[in-house]
């Protein structure tokens, strides 16, 4: 299951100044442990795009998130997944430091984009954000037409020079996002007039215009039915070519379909860790088991 | 410290207590009700042979609906007696006035009944009034105190009427509290009509005026003259058609100063708003937002009085300074200060709006990397507009139908201008002046100021509708 | 689902590094941004400014009125003067000649002044107040006639403002009301300890007069005091039957609609508007007296309504249903459900916009002028049907006035205007504290 060593992955992890991944107790349980708790699996990868060590984020006083360690792998898509409230979209939201915006949010640890510490002093949130792009539960289209909408990035981040450019870039992305066919001739209606399908395909669409590093999605298709929730799907997985993904879902079967690596949270810890074939076929955590046969949340 | 006024009233001759009159009668009526309410219950108790439960209803409602019959007929006779008895009082007075003075002019016989009460009520005008005059000051005491005698009379006789009537109809099986309930459903509805009436009056009494007055002045002349100076059709020998009743200067001259408020208002109060939403910490918010609506607060006529005495001078001597030729009453001073009291209107509206705008645009806004700024002037802003222009067109109605401000900072005379250091007036400014001071009712100039009424009136009103109108939808969208 | 081509053919641009693209702009759109928050802040801190300005120019103009100049002089209380007869007959004291007392008072103070011109400039720094003071004194304890006492007399609205500093002693005779001798007595005056400020009484004591020393707000007190009983008495309960009605009672239909727009509509006539109804129908159809508190309290009613209707409203929706469904679960009627649960829940918020409107109603003065209470009323109106002023008329009415003695009234009128606003809007806060609940 794991390529590297047990050695290779100790210095690894010396150099982040965590603790080892050790065997457990339990026989054939790869366990990674620091500051008195444990994540079932292995947290790291060979590529990594983002490492994430001793996360821990509090809305005022109450922690929502402890100590959370994860690497998320180049052109890979990692699933979340987990019982409501146990923090997936707390730890999406530390990715691209959406939590900044609100009060009383604190985080501490250390997450890294490429080798840049995103919570350094030194980086700047719009240039982080750009990188990373983010497409959230609801669809939300800005009140603008479709076309100002994808160009809505483009502009503020000034990537082009001209309207035959920013045509060109509007239409590409809409392509990617599979949505091109569908709006070419009413590109100038209100991006609020689509279906909820086309809508949150609008906001992939308007995410990947910025051509970021990242995408993070949080359960972008709660609000979908199955056939819109497909598309989504399918389009995920072509972008996996081009962009790293960090999805959150409450379905199992989506995680299934579409996610590499899947990592199970609960209550703020992250819990278990793996291929997503093994987290679901074969969990290691008595949680994560309770979790995905349905026993419990 | 003893004062003029307090010396002056020792020396005045009063009948104690007349004034005050209706006043105790009103108490009586409420004593005679509570009576009312506690003979009622007791009777119900009696009908009942001490089984409360044989009653249709409880106790207290055999009491009110008693006093309900006690106080209401002998309150409604009661009002109409107290609001048309002096009016029946002078005109019998006038009619036995002697001739010299009964066939007098009206504005002449105005001042005449004027002093006639003066001198009813004590106070001497002149120090020797004239023997008819006092003839028919007593006249006037005498009817007021047998008028005052009769109304104790009937009033307390209806009420006692009225007690008895209730007690006839007590009986266990009388459905007392749906009466009651009626009566109080009738005064819910009767309430809820009242700003229907409110509105019709409105309408009606300013309509009728101005019709009287485009029968005088043609509307054509009203709508598009451009030369305002009413006064001129004040002297006898002109008629009113002669004045100049042109509204145009007036109306330019509102939406002059109203337009400089504007400047001032909108800017300050968006940004405010934009700032103290977005920006502000919760602390300084806490603290800024109560202390701008504090400007909200103040009387309108302290706006008046800062603007007439401080920012106007203050302007000038500006202006003086840099060579240009400031009027004393210029519109800039006005202007400014209005905008000055409409910042919180359009602050506090546009908070409003700009919090219904969901949270999820700003995240879509901010995940794309935009900073603060790009986002409420490009997500925001574009978001919020419908709702913005709908206070935006609140405050405009606000500022054309504001009064003493202008009233106290603006000018008189009607000058056709878009120069903002000249003085212009307005149209709240002429009806104001129109109509305070001596008046005859019909005269064009009286009736002038009912027609600017109407004209604010109509313009006020389709500005609200539509501002209303744009608000209420704006927030469906968001609903 | 079409297959999104691949990157070849997408725009080289969907390629370029996005971090060296956003960097080249970041310095730019930082700077934008800073200047944004900028313009922010200077628009909320201009509106603090205003307040502060307001707020400060009236303050330091009105406070000085709360304190007036008094001139003690030797007072001998003639015999001949008052009651030649010796009859003590309270006619003759009330009609007797005290301004002479105080004129030989004068002369004694400053026996070298003399001729014609002189003596009047020298008998002005005394206010005419003075001569009323002693004959309310004289009747008050008619053993004093024959004494001589020190008394001190109110001052002229002219010395007063000398003595608060408030008139340009550098400027030429003819351009100041007060003259050099006249500046010189005062100066003598003051040296000699015979010039003294007192707290102005006279200011919350009497109504309004011509001369600014003598002028007081108390009839433009009871005035509003009378007008908005009126107001309330009225307002409160049509205001509260309306709220009840279209919030309990009222079935959903066209009639009720037509209503509500309605009271919207009417929240946002001009008040100047409701005077021109008040005086067409109130003043010419009923017939009612002009300047009389009941009128303005009937006008200003109507204009203070939607705003209670409106707070009315809201205070029975924020009401939960659930204690409406118990009140009728356990058998009341509707009207009782309503008078007995509903009603009680919501009156503190029902107060709280009621006082809210009072406050409103107290600050205008519009619709007011339009139905006479803009008269200059000396005596204190005892009822509602007196002729009466209100305190923002009364402000209006001194503002006109040219003299420094009575913009000086005006702004501590305001004073107490501001006083009375800021008194009723933190009861209305305090009310709504007590008594916010959250279902
Ligand atoms: N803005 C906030 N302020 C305070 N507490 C918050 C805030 N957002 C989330 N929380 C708390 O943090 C915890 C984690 O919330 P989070 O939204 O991350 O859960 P989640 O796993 O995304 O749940 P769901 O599946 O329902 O979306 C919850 O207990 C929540 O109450
Ligand atoms: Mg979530």
């Amino acid at each position: 299951m794991s390529t590297t060593t047990l050695e290779t992955q100790t210095a690894l992890n010396g150099a982040l100044n965590i603790g080892a991944e050790t065997r457990s107790s339990q026989p054939g349980i790869l366990v990674t442990d620091y500051n008195n708790r444990q994540t079932v699996g292995k947290i790291t990868v060979d590529h990594p795009k983002m490492i994430c060590r001793e996360v821990n984020v509090y809305y005022g006083a109450k922690q929502a998130l402890k100590n959370v360690g994860l690497d998320i792998g180049i052109n890979e898509v990692v699933a979340f997944i987990g019982p409501s409230g146990c923090g997936k979209s707390t730890f999406l939201r530390c990715l691209n430091r959406m939590n900044d915006t609100i009060t009383g949010c604190r985080v501490t640890g250390q997450i890294k984009l490429d080798s840049d510490d995103i919570y350094d002093k030194s980086i700047d949130v719009v240039q982080l954000r750009a990188r990373i792009g983010m497409v959230f539960q609801k669809p939300n289209p800005f009140p603008k037409s479709i076309y100002e909408n994808v160009a809505y990035g483009p502009r503020i981040h000034g990537m082009v020079n001209t309207k035959a450019e920013l045509d060109d870039l509007v239409r590409a992305s809409l392509e990617r996002a599979g949505l091109l066919k569908e709006v070419a001739t009413r590109m100038e209606e209100p991006g609020t007039s689509l279906s909820g399908g086309q809508q949150q395909r609008l906001c992939i669409a308007r995410a990947i215009a910025v051509n970021p590093e990242v995408i993070l999605m949080d359960e972008p298709c709660s609000a979908l039915d199955p056939i819109a929730t497909a598309k989504i799907e399918e389009l995920i997985d072509e972008l996996r070519e081009s962009y790293t993904i960090v999805i959150v879902t409450h379905s199992m079967q989506q995680a299934a379909r579409v996610s590499q690596r899947t990592a199970y949270f609960h209550l703020g810890d992250l819990i278990e860790v793996g291929e997503t074939d093994q987290v679901f076929t074969n969990p290691k955590h008595k949680l994560t088991e309770d979790y995905i046969t349905g026993r419990f949340g | 410290m003893p004062t003029l006024q307090n010396l002056r009233r020792g020396g005045r001759f009063r009948i104690p207590g007349d004034r005050a009159m209706p006043f105790y009668l009103f108490l009586s009526l409420l004593l005679f009700s509570t009576g009312a309410y506690y003979l009622g219950r007791k009777r119900a108790f009696a009908v009942s042979g001490g089984q409360i439960r044989n009653l249709h209803s409880l106790p207290s409602f055999y009491g009110s609906y008693t006093a309900l019959w006690c106080i209401l007929p002998a309150l409604i006779v009661f009002a109409l007696w107290v609001t048309l008895q002096p009016g029946i009082i002078v005109d019998l007075v006038v009619a036995d006035l002697p001739p010299e003075l009964h066939n007098l002019a009206p504005d002449r016989l105005n001042l005449v009944v004027n002093d006639l009460k003066n001198l009813v009520s004590g106070n001497f005008v002149s120090s020797t009034p004239d023997p008819a005059m006092l003839a028919a000051a007593d006249h006037y005491r005498n009817l007021r105190t047998i008028g005052n005698a009769a109304l104790w009379v009937v009033v307390l006789t209806l009420a006692t009427l009225g007690i008895a009537y209730a007690w006839r109809t007590i009986s266990p099986t009388f459905r007392a509290r749906n009466r009651v309930e009626q009566v109080v459903n009738l005064f819910l509805i009767a309430s809820s009509t009242i700003a229907i009436f409110t509105t019709l009056g409105i309408i009606l009494s300013v309509a009728f005026e101005s019709i009287l007055f485009f029968q005088k002045v043609p509307i054509t002349e009203f709508l598009f003259g451009l030369q305002w100076s009413p006064q001129t059709a004040m002297r006898a020998d002109q008629t009113g058609s002669s004045g100049a009743f042109g509204s145009v200067p007036l109306f330019a001259g509102t939406l002059l100063i109203s337009g400089i408020a504007m400047l001032i208002a909108v800017p300050i109060g968006l940004m405010s708003a934009l700032f103290l939403s977005e920006y502000a910490t919760p602390k300084f918010r806490a603290f800024a937002k109560p202390t701008l609506e504090v400007l909200a607060g103040i009387p309108t006529v302290v706006y008046g009085f800062f603007a007439a005495l401080t920012v106007a001078p203050f302007i000038r001597e500006i202006g003086t300074a840099m060579g240009l030729h400031v009027a004393s009453e210029s519109a800039l001073a006005a202007g400014l200060v209005m905008g000055i009291m409409i910042i919180p209107f359009v602050s506090s509206l546009s908070d409003d709006v700009i919090n219904a705008v969901p949270q999820s645009m700003r995240d879509g806004s901010y995940a794309l990397g935009a900073t603060k700024s790009e986002t409420i002037t490009r997500v925001l802003l574009p978001a919020a507009l419908p709702g913005i222009v709908g206070s935006i067109l609140l405050a405009v109605s606000r500022a054309i139908g504001e009064t003493m401000i202008v009233v106290m900072a603006a000018g008189l005379s009607a000058n056709l201008t878009a120069n903002p250091l000249e003085a212009v007036t307005t149209v709240t400014v002429q009806i104001v002046t129109l109509l305070t001071g001596d008046q005859e009712f019909d005269s064009p100039k009286t009736l002038a100021a009912f027609a600017l009424g109407l004209m604010l009136f109509v313009v006020t009103l389709i500005l609200n509708i539509i501002a209303l109108h744009v608000v209420r939808k704006y927030r469906e969208q968001y609903e | 689902m079409n297959k999104p081509t691949s990157a070849a053919s997408a725009p080289a641009i969907l390629n370029r590094d996005i971090k060296t693209i956003v960097n080249a702009g970041l310095k730019r759109r930082h700077a934008a941004e800073t200047r944004f928050r900028w313009y922010g802040l200077i628009a909320v801190s201009l509106g603090l400014l205003f307040v502060v300005l307001m707020f400060g120019n009236i303050i330091s103009k009105g406070y000085p009125a709360f304190w007036q100049t008094y001139i003690q002089l030797p007072i001998k209380f003639d015999p001949a003067v008052i009651d030649p007869q010796g009859s003590r007959d309270p006619k003759t004291l009330e009609s007797a000649d005290y301004a002479a007392l105080v004129r030989a008072g004068m002369r004694q103070m400053f026996p070298k002044v003399e001729g014609r011109l002189e003596l009047r400039a020298l008998y002005g720094l005394v206010s005419s107040n003075a001569a009323l003071e002693l004959q309310s004194r004289v009747l008050q304890n008619p053993a004093l006639i024959g004494a001589e006492q020190e008394i001190w007399l109110l001052a002229s609205a002219d010395v007063d403002t000398l003595v608060k500093g408030n008139i340009d002693r550098s400027l030429d005779e003819t351009e100041r009301p007060i003259k050099d001798n006249q500046v010189g007595w005062v100066d003598k005056l003051k040296a000699a300890g015979k010039i003294e400020k007192q707290f102005n009484t006279i200011l919350f004591s009497s109504g309004d007069s011509r001369e600014p020393e003598m002028a007081g707000i108390r009839g433009a007190l009871m005035g509003s005091f009378y007008t908005l009983l009126v107001t309330f008495l009225l307002s409160f309960p049509i205001g509260v039957a309306t709220a009840v009605y279209l919030e309990e009672f009222a079935p959903k239909n066209r009639w009720t609609d037509i209503i509500e727009v309605n009271i919207n509509n009417l929240a946002a006539v001009p008040s100047i508007v409701f005077g021109l109804l008040g005086l067409a129908v109130f003043i010419n159809f009923f017939g009612l007296p002009r300047s009389a508190p009941l009128v303005g309290g009937l006008v200003l009613s109507l204009m203070t309504l939607p705003v209670i209707i409106i707070a009315g409203r809201a205070a029975l929706t924020s009401v939960p249903p659930s204690i409406r469904e118990a009140a009728l679960g356990m058998g009341a009627s509707k009207l009782q459900m309503v008078g007995h649960h509903v009603l009680p829940l919501a009156m503190p918020g029902m107060l709280t916009g009621s006082i809210i409107g009072m406050a409103r109603a107290l600050g205008e003065s519009a619709p007011l002028l339009m139905i006479g209470m803009v008269a200059f009323i000396v005596d204190v109106p005892k009822g509602l049907m007196d002729p009466a002023t209100v305190l923002p008329v009364q402000v209006y009415l001194w503002s006109d006035l040219p003299e420094r003695a009575f913009v000086e009234r005006t702004s501590a009128a305001i004073m107490v205007l501001l006083a009375f606003m800021i008194l009723m809007n933190g009861l209305a806060i305090l009310l709504r504290k007590r008594f916010e609940r959250r279902w």
